[in-house]
């Protein structure tokens, strides 16, 4: 039979890449020099700012993830596992309603996702959160 | 003001019927005359709103034996805490005596011996009595079913679920959430639900294109009971594509989004709602963690992990039911509402002893119609248990059916190793007893049942491991899917649960040669239930069947192939 391990086993290339991958620091400095760009250094708190994604990835190929901040006049968005982490920056302008945005991402593995905002008043937020990317497959 | 705690008024159904006895000397006869259904169901009606709760009912239409786990690992916040206490300790935390019928329903320990004596749990006519009862005095009571109940059985997957539809609709349930009945297919689940006569619910249910709500399984319903507004709102299984095949139901996504959780509370407390319940199919230790975030639901009926719990937990001031399985246990819960709030409850985890509870004699003919067409399939012997030999599943890792499953793949499809999925169902078959075309099909059925059969290198092999382990041992619940650790054949390896993803699996050895896994080397590996779109191979209950008709009596070694460490 030729079946190949993809097929049996529902194994994305996410799930190869995350057993040799595991705690890449090349990739975690430069979400790091990525989120110093934006800031320039300034210091950045956490809260003020939602970041809504998924515990588990349900198809690490299309992640589905939400951002918003009250305030905020720019929200960059990180997959810090990825090999190019940057995802999307959006900006809003003074009369924007909603300082929100949504997207799906690609993860190449379990990774954080972290959101930075930059406020009206020069303050930067930022949040993070965990989505594992999982071979799955025995659910009780 | 009296705090909720001081109205925590729990009763363990069978502990307080009679007192202690020995271990293992009991004859049938004897249980039936102590326990009567009357004691069962022995209940000083409270308050104003009764609660019904079954769960995981794996389409368990008949009366079976079902042994509870002897290792359940709780990790992190949640080392030692219930569910996670078994056997004596168990017993110890609950005040139950070694032998007594609440030792036989709830714990491992002595189970065929006891088993002998107090016969079968569960049957659905004998569910059916249990609620007809309660609805005596309580004729409002809801009845809320927390899904897997059309999954399970030779019946069900030939009928596609009908036969479980058919009995569940004479139990008239009020609501139901879902997790297994996904793997029906998308069209089937449509299909049924479409014609369903009560409300199928799922706040986190999700339609994966669009990201929104669907129309079908609305996230909420109000009831009017004993003069309360009661909103129940539906928690389905988060994890559904990722344990389960998603290719099966691709127009829908999951998730815990307790985000939304906390909105839909927020939303029935503005619409009027004095009571919110929560129809849960998390798991139990996922149900806590969201009701440590989501503030505003009174009770969670907690599904999905199969554990059966006497009391109550209470977080906050919420309360988690935990209703067991397998048509093993109904719940019942009292609640006293006054003033738009939640003021005391009264709970009960009734267990179905079959032998004492008279079946509903119209649904024991319902049941018996779904099965008619069947029945020389379903009752055809295959082999018989040694003298000395249960059969069980449930536990972190393999159980004696599992060890022969995977004796079965790797002597019938010629591997080195065998991988079978940590599944919570299944009944357990006492020694000495036939095992039936039914029974295999209890522990195997479903509807990505292909024994696979392919090459994995030992590298491979242990990222499957430490994925399937982080699924379990995870410390943060979230991130936990609720099944069990994959059962494995032909390989040994210890494990440390405290230890992150990647290092917890160590020390894997081929049994047959005694040789530690090469990463390098390949290995011949069969396995079932694989997620993945157009897996072929033989029907793994077909595989079992096979291998239990060559043994004829089966006898296994006992397994000790895996180390766990850091429990």
């Amino acid at each position: 039979m030729d079946l190949t391990r993809r097929r049996v086993l529902a194994l994305g290339t996410s799930t190869f890449a995350m057993a040799s991958l595991i705690g890449l620091p090349a990739l975690a400095s430069l979400t790091d020099d990525a989120i110093a760009a934006i800031t320039g250094g300034a210091e950045i708190t956490e809260g003020g700012i939602d970041l809504t994604a998924p515990e588990i990835a349900e198809n690490g190929n299309t992640v589905p993830v939400e951002v918003s901040a009250a305030g905020a006049v720019e929200i960059a968005l990180f997959a810090s596992g990825n090999p190019t982490p940057a995802v999307a920056t959006f900006k809003f302008g003074p009369l924007a309603g909603s300082r929100s945005g949504s997207t799906r991402i690609r993860l190449a593995k379990t990774q954080d996702v972290v959101a930075i905002a930059k406020m009206e008043d020069g303050t930067f937020r930022k949040a993070s959160a965990t989505v594992k990317v999982t071979i799955g497959g025995c659910g009780g | 003001m009296i705090s909720r705690r001081d109205f925590l008024q729990t009763s363990m159904a069978a502990a307080a019927l009679y007192g202690t006895s020995g271990f293992g000397n009991w004859a049938r006869v004897a249980a039936q005359q102590l326990l009567t259904q009357d004691k069962l169901l022995e209940f000083d009606t409270f308050g104003n709103v009764s609660l019904i709760h079954v769960t995981d009912i794996h389409a368990q239409l008949k009366p079976i034996y079902f042994r509870e786990p002897s290792v359940n690992i709780g990790v992190g916040g949640n080392k030692g805490a219930v569910p996670h206490v078994t056997g004596a300790d168990f017993r110890k935390l609950y005040g139950i005596d070694d032998g007594s019928p609440s030792a036989y329903a709830l714990s491992h320990s002595d189970f065929s011996s006891l088993a002998k004596g107090y016969g079968r749990v569960g049957g659905l006519d004998r569910v059916s009595t249990v609620i007809n009862s309660i609805r005596a005095t309580r004729p409002d009571a809801l009845l809320l079913d927390g899904g897997d109940t059309w999954h399970g059985s030779y019946t069900c997957h030939h009928t596609q679920g009908q036969d479980m539809v058919n009995v569940m609709n004479a139990l008239k349930p009020d609501a139901m959430t879902f997790h297994w009945e996904f793997t029906l297919g998308s069209e089937r689940v449509n299909e049924i639900v479409e014609g369903l006569p009560f409300a199928a619910l799922g706040q986190n249910i999700f339609d994966a294109e669009w990201d929104e709500p669907t129309e079908l399984f609305p996230p909420y319903k109000f009831f009017e009971s004993g003069g309360v507004k009661v909103a129940v709102i539906g928690q389905a299984f988060p994890y559904m594509p990722i344990a389960n095949p998603g290719w099966m139901f691709p127009e829908y996504s999951f998730g815990i989004r307790d985000e939304r959780m906390q909105e839909m509370v927020d939303q029935v407390r503005s619409k009027g709602a004095e009571l919110v319940v929560c129809l849960s199919h998390n798991g139990f230790d996922v149900d806590k963690q969201m009701a440590g975030k989501v503030t505003g639901i009174d009770v969670i009926l907690s599904g999905h992990t199969h554990d059966a719990l006497p009391e109550p937990v209470l977080v906050g001031e919420t309360i988690i039911v935990a209703s067991g399985s397998n048509g093993k246990f109904v719940s019942r819960v009292d609640l006293d509402v006054r003033d738009g709030r939640m003021m005391g409850f009264r709970h009960k985890l009734i267990p179905i002893f079959s032998d004492v509870i008279t079946p509903d004699p119209d649904v024991a003919q319902l049941i018996d119609a779904q099965r008619a067409p069947y029945v020389d399939q379903l009752s055809e012997v295959i082999g018989r248990t040694a003298e000395d030999q249960t059969l069980y599943r449930r536990g972190n890792f393999n159980g004696t059916w599992d060890d022969l499953i995977c004796d079965a793949l790797i002597s019938e499809r010629e591997a080195d190793i065998a991988l079978s999925p940590g599944v919570r169902w299944g009944p357990s078959i006492l020694p000495g007893q036939d095992i039936t075309r039914e029974d295999i099909w209890n522990v195997t059925s479903m509807s990505y049942g292909e024994a696979y059969r392919t090459e994995m290198t030992g590298e491979f092999l242990h990222v499957v491991l430490e994925d399937v382990a982080d699924n379990l041992f995870n410390p943060d619940p979230y991130y936990q899917q609720g099944g069990d650790m994959v059962r494995v054949g032909g390989i040994g390896y210890r494990i440390d649960v405290t230890k992150p993803q990647g290092s917890r699996i160590t020390e894997m050895t081929l049994l047959k040669t005694g040789e530690r896994i090469d990463p390098s080397k390949t290995y011949q590996v069969a396995g079932w239930a694989s997620v993945n779109e157009g897996t072929e191979g033989p029907k793994i209950w077909d595989v079992v069947e096979a291998h239990i008709a060559k043994q004829g009596t089966i006898s296994l070694d006992p397994n000790n192939s895996v180390k766990v460490v850091g429990a």
